[in-house]
């Protein structure tokens, strides 16, 4: 087995997570040019499909942004990443069991609340 | 040291990630326990949040009521025109910029500048604490408005127990937030972390790991309000 892929002495010291200052701005320019398009979309009031992917897409890019720079997750192992990234997809699946839950409290909410 | 082991001739990738889970005595290599236990709780503190925006939506997909126009009942009257969601703009944009402050504070403290460390970290409280104080004054004006948990002039009844709700327990996130970077903080312009032995927050003498571990938890506060101002305040 090749277990020495790293080239990094045994005595290099590990000293937390260093990143460059232009990464930092980046991402931070970034999270504001991102908010502002979220708040644009409403202020012009885009509406329908448009509108809904528009704010999906910016809160996932921002939100990838924050968890893999500033939490600095890109930096760290695949075993902490997946252990923290592959959970909460459990909640897509409670998602769309609440969805069909709630279209049939509204269809049963129509029929029997909808008056003579 | 033990840690020398830990730190060299893993392997990267898939490859790596399988032989961390499958090896003896600890799975997050070159994590210590305070950072793995940070994001072990931000992993549960995940779920509270998606089920409670989960419940939000279920309340609002299932009533027959219209929802209130978010646009217009957060909107600002200023200078003669209403703006709409102005004030949530603006809370968006503190929010991130004390996400700013705090990375800077990680890296600062990486570089052990102490005094920069602890500014910033002063700086992303009061930005928290601006934060707050605008949630405080969004609900004022809300409740004089009339929006009540139970009903509210606007519309569907189930929006007040949702904002209240989800808002409130993000507030009360950030305002413990800001507690514990004023703690922390303080504590490092005194210069406690370059002091040596062992304390609840550092291993040894210039031991600034907790700065980053404060870090995660601030930076996923303002993760969990980018989810928030996309459904709740956008949708």
């Amino acid at each position: 087995m090749t277990d020495t892929t790293t080239l990094k002495p045994p005595t290099a010291h590990v000293e937390g997570q260093q990143h460059p200052l232009k990464l930092y701005f980046l991402v931070w320019g970034l999270l504001f040019v991102l908010s502002a398009f979220s708040y644009f979309v409403d202020y012009v009031g885009l509406q329908g499909l448009l509108r809904w992917s528009l704010i999906i897409v910016f809160m996932l890019l921002k939100a990838g942004l924050i968890v893999a720079v500033f939490m600095h997750i890109a930096w760290e192992r695949l075993a902490l990443a997946y252990a923290i990234l592959l959970p909460p997809l459990a909640v897509l699946a409670f998602l769309a069991v609440m969805t069909f839950e709630s279209d049939y409290t509204l269809s049963t909410r129509i029929s029997v609340f909808s008056g003579p | 040291m033990a840690e020398s082991t830990l730190q060299t001739d893993r392997p990267e990738g898939l490859d790596g990630f399988v032989r961390d889970w499958s090896s003896d005595q600890r799975t997050f290599k070159r994590v210590s326990w305070g950072k793995a236990m940070m994001w072990i709780f931000l992993l549960s503190d995940t779920f509270v949040f998606s089920i409670f925006l989960i419940g939000y939506m279920s309340a609002r997909m299932s009533t027959k009521s219209d929802w209130p126009n978010t646009s217009e009942v957060f909107s600002l009257h200023v200078g003669g025109a209403d703006l709409p969601l102005l004030l949530i703009a603006i809370m968006t944009f503190v929010l991130i910029s004390s996400s700013g402050t705090m990375a800077m504070a990680v890296r600062c403290g990486y570089a052990r500048a102490r005094k920069a460390t602890a500014g910033l970290m002063y700086l992303t409280a009061l930005l928290g604490a601006t934060f707050v104080g605008m949630q405080v004054f969004e609900w004022t004006k809300l409740i004089q408005e009339g929006v009540r948990p139970w009903g509210n002039p606007f519309g569907a009844e189930q929006f007040g127990a949702s904002f209240f709700m989800i808002t409130g327990f993000h507030g009360t996130h950030v305002s413990i937030g800001v507690l514990f970077l004023i703690i922390i903080a303080t504590k490092i312009w005194r210069g406690e972390f370059d002091r040596p032995g062992r304390t609840w927050l550092k291993s040894d003498a210039g031991d600034y790991e907790a700065v980053e571990i404060m870090g995660l938890y601030w930076h996923f506060v303002d993760l969990v309000w980018v989810f928030i101002f996309a459904f709740f305040y956008l949708w």
